[in-house]
């Protein structure tokens, strides 16, 4: 009885130190830079175009619309959620930062509905690189 | 040849950097801006949240049905608070 639980306790325990596979890294990692790369590296074609065309279309409208880059900030906690969701685009943040995009306060009514979809743009991204996670380890097709 | 790749490119970034606060910025009403919302979001939704190809398709229509119909609620509940 003994022997059956430390087997069962070492099999455990070797389930867990499991290395992660590369992928399950480079996977979100890509998606993060460039949504909808994780899953066209995963062979996922229509999927990852799917969500190229949606997040990056999310992006580029709210700028469009003059909506606001957050930038790194610790004032309002509305602020600071703002830059969370915003850092989730990654490359199309880094970008936007690089290039200044974005309106730098909001100067038209569309401006505050672009700040939004530039959030949203982010937070979906985050989405996908769970997805792409999801995938890479097998968890999901 | 290759250059007419990157006039797409070329035109974004040039409309962006007009997308500031100056005159030039793209106007949705406000009835647009939460239909083209909803319809990239059951895009990403659909696909994330399911996991074989007819329920991705089923999921992300149904978040955009649930989308707009509770946008037009939304509105009348807004519109009977406010008479």
């Amino acid at each position: 009885m003994a022997k059956t639980e430390m087997s069962t306790s070492e099999a455990g325990s070797g389930a867990t130190a499991a290395p992660l596979p590369a992928i399950a890294v480079v996977a979100p990692a890509l998606t993060w830079l460039l949504p909808g790369a994780g899953h066209l590296m995963l062979k996922r074609w229509v999927r990852g175009l799917l969500i190229m065309v949606s997040v990056l279309a999310m992006f580029f409208f709210g700028l469009a619309m003059a909506g606001k880059i957050y930038q790194p900030n610790t004032g309002d906690l509305l602020d600071i959620l703002g830059f969370i969701g915003d850092l989730g685009a990654g490359g199309l943040y880094i970008l936007g930062r690089m290039f200044d995009w974005g309106g730098s306060s909001i100067c038209a009514a569309v401006g505050d509905y672009g700040t939004k979809y530039i959030v949203v743009a982010g937070l979906l991204n985050i989405m996908c690189m769970v997805d792409a996670y999801h995938i890479a380890i097998g968890r999901k097709q | 040849m290759t250059h007419i790749l990157y006039l797409p490119i070329a035109a974004v970034l040039a409309f962006m950097q007009s997308a500031g606060c100056t005159e030039t910025y793209l106007h949705l009403s406000h009835f647009s801006a939460a239909v083209i919302f909803s319809f990239f979001v059951s895009i990403v939704f659909g696909i994330t949240q399911r996991s074989n190809e007819r329920e991705m398709v089923r999921h992300g229509a149904y978040c955009f049905g649930v989308f707009v119909v509770g946008m037009f609620v939304v509105g009348w509940v807004m519109w009977l608070l406010h008479h």
